[in-house]
């Protein structure tokens, strides 16, 4: 397998805490890949309309990009950027009408058929490291850590492109493979509020209230998420709806790719805490994975 | 064989017929379960229910769903697509209903009444997915 890197564009700046230790990590565990060198945004969301074809110009783009590049598969981070771009290279091997109108399109680029397999990151660990081994790399394992796997929508639906079926749990063996307790969460596959936070910050509050209410009821010490979307809603943002709903307690949240860096023993200050704000760096010194000078 | 008469007005049935073409789905195909709405994280925000705009639209009537701005407050989780019994594309038919708005150069937000800390903080794929979603 040559693998490449599609960073996207928040990695690279609002979500730093995302993919500094994500990337420290696969080179820890010694999973060869190649950060593409050119790429564009993905597009954010999958377009459903079934004429808007221009909007698939994007993805695609970065998926020739990858062939380009000698990659046969190409990995993502960020769910939103994921599904964006397994989709648009579903849509292109599935609809023969469609791919050669992006093709012929896209006409100064050589064709693309859907050669490159997307793949999210967590799909990775768990297909070519496998959970043995990387609780056999763990070198800081995250004792007595009860942790809320939140998937959000984009990692989960729709079916085709899921990285996981319901009963596979693959955030959950994640997060017992660093040692740490999986919670029974029942907001796990629910909707953060997503863009509604912009485009109607009440309703968005709403919604992401309903899912930290459920994390208090979980009584998780801590929510983890792969999307900077659910980041801003149920992390940045998680001050205010606490304090806009009536029992509501705060809880620290991360990037999975956070736990990851900390239990496989990585430096701290690769793992980017101070942008999680000082709970969650409190909470990990006072379980002792973390020196309180690191942060 | 007696013809069965359309329930669909004559003057609706462009619009009808648009919203298939854009969606790809066949909202007849509902039976009016109401399990999309069931598991609608945004329901509350609607004028009415999702069950309640596949009703309308199977009957031509589309300027009500407008109105109730289904389509608008669609956070496109696809929870109901993984639910619907009978395989519809829930979110694909409100989508399509959002589209016949933008198309008409109508924006669903004014980008620069966005608050500046939201500026600030929100990430880059949050203001990509509105601006797409709801402006033209």
């Amino acid at each position: 397998m040559k693998l490449g890197y599609y960073p996207g564009c928040t990695l690279k700046t609002k979500a730093a805490n995302l993919e500094k230790a994500a990337m420290a990590s696969l080179d820890h565990l010694g999973v060869e890949y190649k950060e593409l060198s050119r790429w564009n945004c993905c597009g954010a969301v999958f377009s459903l309309t079934d004429d808007d074809l221009i909007h698939q110009v994007a993805p695609v783009r970065n998926l020739i990009r990858a062939a380009q590049e000698g990659c046969d598969t190409v990995v993502t981070i960020c769910s939103q950027c994921y599904n964006t771009l397994a989709r648009a290279n579903k849509l292109v091997r599935d609809d023969e009408e469609k791919r050669d109108t992006l093709n012929r399109f896209m006409d100064e680029e050589p064709d693309y058929n859907g050669e490159v397999e997307v793949v999210h990151y967590l799909s990775l660990l768990r297909d070519q490291v496998g959970w043995e081994k990387l609780r056999e790399a763990v070198t800081n394992p995250l004792d007595g850590l009860k942790v809320a796997p939140f998937y959000g929508c984009t990692l989960v639906r729709p079916e085709e492109v899921a990285i996981d079926a319901v009963d596979q749990e693959i955030l959950e063996g994640f997060i017992a493979a660093l040692g740490a307790d999986p919670a029974a969460f029942s907001a796990a596959r629910e909707c953060c509020g997503s863009y509604q936070m912009i485009a109607h910050p009440e309703e968005g509050m709403n919604r992401a209230a309903k899912v930290i209410g459920a994390a208090n009821r979980s009584e998780a010490d801590a929510l983890i998420l792969s999307c900077p979307m659910c980041e801003y809603n149920l992390g940045t943002r998680q001050g205010d709806v606490v304090a806009a709903h009536d029992g509501l307690s705060q809880v620290p949240t991360y990037y999975f790719t956070q736990l990851l860096g900390v239990a496989l023993g990585l430096d701290p200050e690769l793992c980017r805490l101070d942008l999680n704000g000082p709970a969650a760096q409190e909470l990990f010194v006072d379980k002792n994975f973390i020196a309180a000078a690191t942060v | 064989m007696a013809s069965i008469p359309s329930p669909i007005h004559p003057e609706n049935l462009k619009a009808v017929n648009k919203i298939a073409e854009l969606s790809g789905q066949n909202v007849h195909e509902c039976m009016q379960c109401g399990t999309c709405s069931a598991v609608c994280p945004m329901v509350e925000s609607m004028g009415f229910t999702t069950r309640m705009g596949i009703h309308y639209l199977q009957f031509g009537e589309i300027e009500p769903v407008i109105k109730a701005q289904i389509g608008e407050y669609c956070a496109s989780c696809h929870t109901c697509v993984v639910r619907c019994p009978r395989g519809i594309d829930v979110p694909k038919v409100f989508e399509a209903v959002r589209q016949l708005v933008l198309r008409t150069n109508t924006d669903l937000i004014k980008p620069q009444e966005i608050p500046k800390d939201t500026m600030a903080e929100a990430p880059q794929i949050a203001f990509v997915s509105t601006f797409r979603k709801l402006t033209s």
